[in-house]
């Protein structure tokens, strides 16, 4: 029988249907993945079976939960929530109280739980993989899979049938990804509990759940078990969703590399960690005697696991943050990072990996993009319009949207008018800081060509910074692996992902989810 | 979009309404109150409140109704020009702490623990033991102590924005950092300064009330809120309405700016439009 009844759920927001006719049903057991866009009301669902729906949501249709409806009583809800169902959220360090210990945290977990058979916290620890110490720490003392094998931890507490899992991988690194994605599947096959996750990753679905929902725009598009759906995908919308998962990586010629535009020479940034006895803390070593060469044209990428110190070294290239030692050159200026002449600092640009706050909320769209161009010397304001015009209008976007505000804008059009604000100076490098990642699946895909297009038309040199193997392959030219502030390997893409000879490079690469009916 | 805006904040709706009543009031009394206020009538001394004076008459037979109009005049003009002087001062004192940091941020920092030391009275009995008693010193001391809650509003609002890449995207694109604050900063910040300000107005006017009853603000034949409490504090017990009246109207004015804050507070601040994002953060 199903665990997990929802029949004609509709959910209202004053005046807009978040949701709208849901029908589900999830049997006991299952590991039910939702999959969906920001906005197709894949949380709202699973904030509707918690019971845990902000109080202006007007909601019809009804729930039930093992044969009986959902108790519209706050008490009851709060105990059947508490014994029968947990829930891992994203992002596992604001879900986590910051001034409580976790062990204390799991504990109270337990002791809300009221279970027959009591859990303790070091067993509880010891099933997420994690040690007994760990529970003496701090959230901010954990790393980010750690805090989400404790969000799993507390969740399991009760001995739910139900564990509702949020986008709980979508804050981590591909490697921890993988290691929690796996760790929630042996839970789950463990303890033959039930599962709904929810996810924007096809992959992490098709790695994880046997069931799959695909949602948009508040309605259910196609529901099935997760081989057929994927395999076989019946509606425009999913077919369209498979597709743009499936990450090609690039055929043809690699760009035919100039000489050198950008030279790296054993760069260092060393950040003073604070504390009370400042003398006996080491430096901490972001980025750790770097060099490296970027040649007019081609397209390099920097990937490594995140803190890698990637964002450093390209903060510190587009002259946001200075190097401790060594020197940069781009041409025949040398500098060291903050001191990048303003002459020069029309040449590099830099797209940042968050389109929603890359944007000054209350500027419009043609006061932004414009704002770099005062690096250009001689650019009188009939110029200046027709560079804006012409920015946006290679982006693929209309020029009558330039009057526009930034909140006015889809994540993926925002990306790309970040683009065409970098591309506004006509710059030599651009340095793309994970240009995808932040970007509904179904817009990563036209981003992508948009930027390979961009690169053929401008002769434009790239510096990708990512953690996504797939995306590199699909992109970048040559390949650099970083670790822990040094740069371990480097290669070809295919060379490279064929035979990784660091334990890091293969870690990544291991980490790799399957591509989905391949 | 106004009309829901209320309709979402009634307090902002009920404060606002209020305050621009008030604030009519004071206004009017620049061109035409019922009776002068420096007309002194013994003859009509006392009288009850009734259709001649609504409000009835002190003891120097003076209209309390003009009385009111001009001492809500006296206390929104001192409340009003010593929220222009702490915004003024503090705003771009808060804002070169967050973007310069360093030194700067440690003078604006003690500057304002400083100031936060010494509460309004205090400035102002030196102010008046140096300069002699008069509203404006009085809006001197209270605008001095508005200084220092200014900077630090605009300081903690533009350290959380500096963090935002849009901010990283303008040093890219060459803005010095005074151009930073004031084409991105101060924009973002407007919100937080307006509610303050909102605050600090309702602040000053209890402040100047404060100072005028011990004697160091209004002077006679000029008259405020406070000043009316002081000359009918003798007279309380046998006629009690002569304080009643003027504190009545301290008290409503004050009530309505604080809910006209907290109202534009929950209608402005971006941090509490989406709960549990910044809270978390700090």
């Amino acid at each position: 029988m199903s665990l997990v009844d929802i029949a004609d759920l509709t959910i209202r927001f004053v005046e807009k249907a978040a949701l709208s006719g849901l029908s589900l049903s999830i049997d006991a057991g299952d590991r039910f993945g939702i999959i969906g866009e920001s906005g197709s009301g894949k949380s709202l669902t699973a904030l509707a079976i918690a019971g845990l729906l902000p109080d202006n949501a007007e909601v019809s249709g009804s729930i039930s939960f093992d044969g009986a409806p959902l108790p519209a009583d706050e008490k009851v809800m709060a105990r059947l929530r508490g014994q029968k169902i947990g829930m891992v959220f994203q992002e596992p360090m604001t879900a986590l109280n910051p001034l409580m210990r976790v062990g204390d945290q799991i504990a109270e977990a337990i002791a809300l739980a009221h279970a027959a058979k009591q859990s303790t916290v070091g067993s509880l620890l010891s099933e997420v993989g994690l040690e007994g110490r760990h529970a003496e720490r701090f959230p901010h003392q954990l790393s980010g899979g750690q805090r989400q094998r404790v969000m799993i931890a507390m969740a399991l507490a009760s001995a739910p049938d139900l564990m509702i899992a949020d986008e709980p991988t979508s804050a981590l690194d591909v490697i921890t990804q993988r290691i929690v994605l796996d760790l929630i599947r042996d839970i789950c096959e463990r303890r033959q509990m039930t599962l709904i996750f929810i996810s924007h990753d096809m992959r992490a679905v098709a790695a994880l759940c046997d069931k799959v929902a695909v949602m948009r725009a508040g309605t259910l598009i196609e529901v099935g078990p997760v081989a057929t759906v994927l395999a076989d995908p019946q509606h425009a919308y999913t077919q369209k969703l498979v597709a743009a998962t499936r990450m090609v990586p690039r055929q043809g010629e690699p760009h035919i590399a100039g000489k050198a535009l950008l030279s790296v020479e054993r760069v260092t940034r060393a950040f003073a960690q604070g504390g009370f006895w400042r003398a006996r803390r080491q430096a901490l070593l972001a980025v750790d005697d770097v060099s490296l060469t970027i040649s007019s044209g081609e397209c390099l990428a920097l990937v490594g696991p995140s803190g890698c110190g990637k964002t450093t070294m390209a903060r510190m290239i587009v002259g946001l943050d200075m190097a401790s030692s060594g020197v940069m050159q781009l041409e025949d200026t040398r500098y060291r990072g903050t001191d990048l002449p303003s002459s020069r600092r029309a040449d590099i640009s830099l797209v940042f990996q968050d389109p929603f706050g890359s944007f000054d909320p209350r500027l419009t769209v043609a006061q932004s993009l414009g704002e770099p161009l005062r690096l250009v010397p001689g650019v009188t304001p009939m110029d200046r319009q027709l560079r804006i015009a012409e920015a946006i209008e290679s982006v693929g976007l209309d020029r009558a949207m330039l009057v526009r505000y930034p909140h006015e804008f889809s994540g993926g059009q925002r990306q790309r008018l970040a683009i065409a604000r970098a591309l506004v100076t006509r710059p030599k490098l651009v340095v793309l800081d994970e240009p995808v990642s932040a970007l509904d699946v179904s817009v990563r895909g036209d981003v992508l060509d948009l930027l390979a297009r961009l690169q053929s038309q401008f002769g434009l040199t790239y510096l990708i910074i990512s953690h996504d193997l797939d995306m590199v392959a699909a992109m970048a030219d040559r390949v650099l692996v970083m670790e822990a502030g040094r740069i371990v390997e480097e290669g070809a893409p295919a060379a490279l992902f064929a035979a990784p000879q660091h334990r890091l490079t293969k870690a990544l690469i291991a980490a790799r989810l399957p591509n989905i009916g391949a | 979009m106004n009309a829901q805006l209320f309709r979402a904040h009634p307090g902002l709706a009920i404060g606002l309404a209020l305050t621009v009543i008030f604030a009519l009031l004071a206004l009017l009394s620049v061109v035409w109150t019922p009776f002068p206020i420096a007309e002194i009538s013994v003859a009509r001394r006392f009288a009850t409140p009734g259709p001649d004076h609504w409000l009835g008459t002190d003891q120097l037979g003076r209209d309390m109704l003009s009385l009111i109009m001009f001492g809500t005049r006296t206390s929104f003009t001192v409340g009003a020009i010593a929220v222009l002087i702490g915004a003024g001062v503090g705003v771009p004192l808060g804002l070169a702490a967050a973007i310069y940091g360093g030194q700067v941020e440690w003078l604006v920092l003690r500057f304002s623990d400083l100031a936060f030391a010494f509460p309004a009275v205090v400035i102002a009995i030196l102010i008046a033991a140096l300069m002699g008693p008069g509203a404006g010193n009085a809006i001197i001391a209270i605008g001095i102590f508005n200084i220092p809650v200014f900077a630090q509003v605009a300081r903690g609002g533009a350290i959380a924005l500096s963090t935002l890449d849009f901010i990283a995207a303008a040093r890219l694109a060459g803005l010095s950092k005074p151009g930073i604050a004031m084409r991105h900063l101060l924009p973002n910040i407007t919100s937080l300064i307006i509610v303050q300000g909102t605050i600090q107005l309702s602040l000053g006017i209890l402040a100047e009330a404060g100072l005028s009853y011990i004697g160091l603000g209004t002077q006679p034949p000029e008259t405020s809120l406070g000043l009316m409490l002081r000359d009918a504090q003798s007279l309380f017990l046998i006629h009690p309405w002569l304080s009643v009246a003027p504190g009545l109207a301290i008290v409503l004015i004050v009530i309505a700016l604080n809910i006209a804050g907290d109202g534009l507070r929950d209608a402005l601040d971006p941090r509490l439009r989406r709960p549990g994002l910044a809270n978390v953060a700090g």
